[in-house]
């Protein structure tokens, strides 16, 4: 196994994974142990979603960071926003009362060749990067909450679509500053969240081939989320076991109530379910050879700061820090 | 003829849940399509409908699949196929306990008799280039669509392609009147509602004043090799121009105008599936797990599909915990065992002991007193953590504020649903119990 990577010791940290498998949440983790170990982070949500600012009880965000957390400052990508401010930075083009129809067009023209919008979005990520690189440093670490699976390598591949695309201009000359923050082992890592179910693997396995083969994005962790307790060592199996013949349930309920035997079959669903998710993990571990951080399932009432503090603790533990 | 069960609110608090199975609307329907966030299982469910519906409501059944676990696509006989509808074969329906072992075919009116399952996957791609060799207005105009830069860029990751050509395919199939009744996985998408905008998004697009202003200097000028004449006194040809390049923009412009003459169709097109959409014979089934973010955005979803006069039809909530987590005197035991598990470990450990236990089925060697109270006590804690859980879907659950008159629930299965019988069981939760 690949020994666990600096991951705080990088400038540009992207969690992606299938949806629903807690990216938001390990982003906002890491971001927390981030700061909380002294720097500086901006922490990006790269869909537009301002509301990665609840996992710190924080009002929305737009694209202007704003501070959510000692340390951590949220924004919600837009990629008009962006395009807005790399006119201002690049081309000096003092337009505002131009922008509506433009906009317009942005959208459209973005349609068209998809890699528009994906390039305003991690053009202004890589900007960022590049300014706290060359010492106008605003941030330690960017850590950008990415697109999911089925859209990532077109997130991070939109450098290289576009100089594919579009021959000549200045957005072509701009690629390739891009293409070598991405691809800088010392200063970005792709991270994928997965919990240990069969779609989320398969999902990874997939993404780490087609990543490998497209991009030159380099790999930090797979962070495995919602793992589940092991319950019982083997001789503790075999007691389990013992304890749930019928005779033994009687002797339970006797002392313990009439729920024992309730108590004992939830057990069984926690085993059985652990053991599923093993199988999915050794798959994973198989057929990957990136390191694996684990992430407790966690038995708690909602989300928020309490779950992305849990988290927080959870990777600490696992990164050594 | 139709019978419509009906997609309005109910009263939060009204929890009559698990009322029914999905047996009435599916009869009743032609189209159903399925839909909620991701990560919920809905491909699962999908296929375990089309297979229960066919097994028991009988007919031909169609489910048209997006993305489906390898294991589940071998399952269904989709493994290395396109976008062609093949039967799953009837032995292995049988085998799988769907169709014919549980009430033969003897059965009156003769309703299972003709009764099949098929299933298709939805390739983009193939699915775009079928689209466009079928439509445009001669072969020398589709190549040039299918061989222009942009064509693929356009298709494979145009975040509304997918879902229009999902909805393209599926108003195709059902014109082909081949089937009794369609299911529909839908695509993943960052937005539930993408899918349902599509067809008419698609129109607007390539109808819309923008890409006529877009492409208007090429259209006077000709084909390839049009100048930009004019366009400097033109602020976004300007701007567009410094930041792409002109020759970036005669690509978009050529694959347009070649695009275009597939226009009337589209919009013919996109005007028969939104009525589709609405037909009687259509409905709605929303999947959802009962965590927080997923739901959240499968509440919006649902009253979204109101507010658009869309027939929600049921609402799945699959991956639920048991309700004996939510025991009370589960939950006693639980605590005592996880706080004091000595007196319990003595009174097992005699009841394992063929010594001291009348009838016992035997001595367990190398059982501690200890190991049983660390079981004992593991156990209880386990179980707390788990009620804990299923409390906070209990409660999600009774806030759903609205919600369709079926409701139904999907345990949590032990391993994930790959295989016919896996879908013959999630079934069982999905319809009225035989």
């Amino acid at each position: 196994m690949p020994s666990t990577p600096d991951l705080l010791g990088r400038r540009l940290l992207f969690f992606t994974g299938k949806g629903g498998v807690g990216k938001s949440t390990v982003s906002a983790a890491t971001a927390l142990l981030a700061a909380e170990a002294g720097q500086r982070v901006l922490l990006v949500s790269a869909d537009g979603k301002g509301d990665i600012a609840a996992f710190f009880e924080h009002a929305p965000v737009g694209f202007r960071p704003e501070k959510v957390y000692p340390g951590v400052k949220a924004m919600a990508m837009d990629t008009e926003a962006s395009l807005r401010e790399y006119l201002r930075l690049n081309l000096r083009m003092p337009f505002p009362a131009r922008l509506g129809p433009l906009a317009k067009a942005l959208d459209f023209v973005a349609t068209a060749a998809p890699g528009v919008k994906e390039i305003l979005t991690i053009g202004k990520i890589c900007w960022d990067v590049r300014e706290s690189l060359e010492g106008r440093a605003r941030w330690d670490l960017v850590v950008v909450d990415a697109a999911a699976t089925g859209h990532i390598v077109a997130q991070l591949g939109a450098a290289q679509a576009i100089e594919e695309l579009v021959t000549v201009g200045p957005v072509r000359s701009q690629t390739g500053w891009m293409t070598e923050i991405l691809s800088d082992p010392a200063t970005t890592a792709l991270n994928v969240v997965v919990t240990p179910e069969e779609m989320p693997v398969h999902e990874t396995i997939d993404l780490v081939d087609r990543v490998r083969a497209e991009l030159s994005v380099p790999f930090g962790t797979i962070a495995v989320n919602r793992v589940l307790p092991e319950l019982f060592t083997r001789s503790e199996e075999a007691a389990f076991a013992a304890l749930r013949r019928p005779e033994a349930v009687v002797a339970l309920a006797g002392v313990a109530g009439p729920g024992a035997g309730t108590v004992l079959e939830a057990a069984d669903l926690a085993v059985t379910l652990r053991r599923t998710r093993a199988a999915h993990l050794a798959r994973l571990r198989e057929a990957v050879d990136l390191p694996l951080v684990y992430l407790p399932e966690l038995f708690v009432r909602a989300e928020g700061m309490r779950v992305t503090r849990m988290t927080a603790d959870a990777l600490g533990e696992e990164l050594g820090v | 003829m139709n019978v419509s069960i009906s997609g309005t609110p109910r009263t939060p608090g009204t929890d009559r849940l698990d009322a029914a199975g999905l047996d009435r609307l599916l009869a009743a329907k032609e189209i159903a399509i399925f839909c909620g966030p991701g990560g919920v299982g809905k491909t699962s469910v999908a296929a375990a409908a089309a297979a229960g519906a066919a097994a028991r409501l009988g007919g031909k059944v169609l489910v048209v699949t997006v993305d489906p676990a390898r294991r589940l696509a071998d399952a269904l006989g989709l493994a290395g196929i396109g976008n062609l509808e093949r039967p799953v074969p009837l032995e292995r329906l049988k085998e799988a306990g769907l169709m014919g072992t549980a009430k033969p075919q003897t059965e009156s009116k003769g309703k299972p008799q003709g009764s099949s399952l098929w299933a298709a996957m939805l390739d983009t791609k193939r699915s775009w280039d079928d689209l466009v060799l079928r439509h445009a207005p001669d072969e020398a105009t589709a190549y040039r669509i299918l061989e222009n830069r942009l064509y693929h860029n356009i298709t494979a990751r145009f975040v509304q392609s997918h879902d229009y050509i999902a909805m393209e395919r599926l108003h195709e199939i059902h014109q082909s009147g081949a089937y009794d009744l369609i299911v529909v996985d839908t695509p993943p998408t960052r937005n539930a509602l993408d899918f349902l905008e599509a067809p008419q998004r698609m129109a607007e697009f390539f109808g819309g004043r923008l890409l006529r202003w877009l492409t208007m200097p090429y259209r006077f000028a000709g084909r390839r090799g049009a100048r930009m004449v004019n366009l400097a006194s033109k602020p976004f040809y300007q701007v567009a121009d410094r930041i792409l390049g002109s020759a970036f923009l005669e690509d978009i412009a050529e694959f347009f105008l070649n695009f275009q003459s597939m226009y009337d169709g589209f919009v013919q097109r996109a005007r028969s599936v939104e009525r589709l959409l609405h037909d009687r014979r259509t409905t709605f089934v929303v999947v959802s797990t009962l965590e927080a973010a997923p739901l959240r955005e499968a509440e919006f979803f649902m009253a979204e599909l109101v507010e658009r006069r869309l027939h929600l039809g049921a609402l799945v909530l699959n991956k639920a915990l048991p309700d004996y987590l939510l025991d009370e005197a589960g939950a006693a035991s639980a605590r005592l065992l996880a706080t004091d598990p000595g007196p319990a470990a003595a009174a097992a450990t005699a009841a394992f002991d063929p010594c001291t236990a009348p009838g016992g089925s035997g001595a367990s060697p190398g059982i501690t007193d200890a190991t049983v109270r660390r079981v004992l006590q593991t156990v209880g804690d386990s179980f707390l953590n788990f009620q804990l859980v299923a409390k906070r879907e209990a409660e999600l659950r009774s806030e759903l504020s609205r919600v369709p008159e079926c409701v139904l629930r999907v345990p949590y299965f032990e391993s994930d649903i790959h295989d016919l019988s896996g879908l013959a069981r999630l079934s069982e939760h999905l319809f009225v119990p035989r």
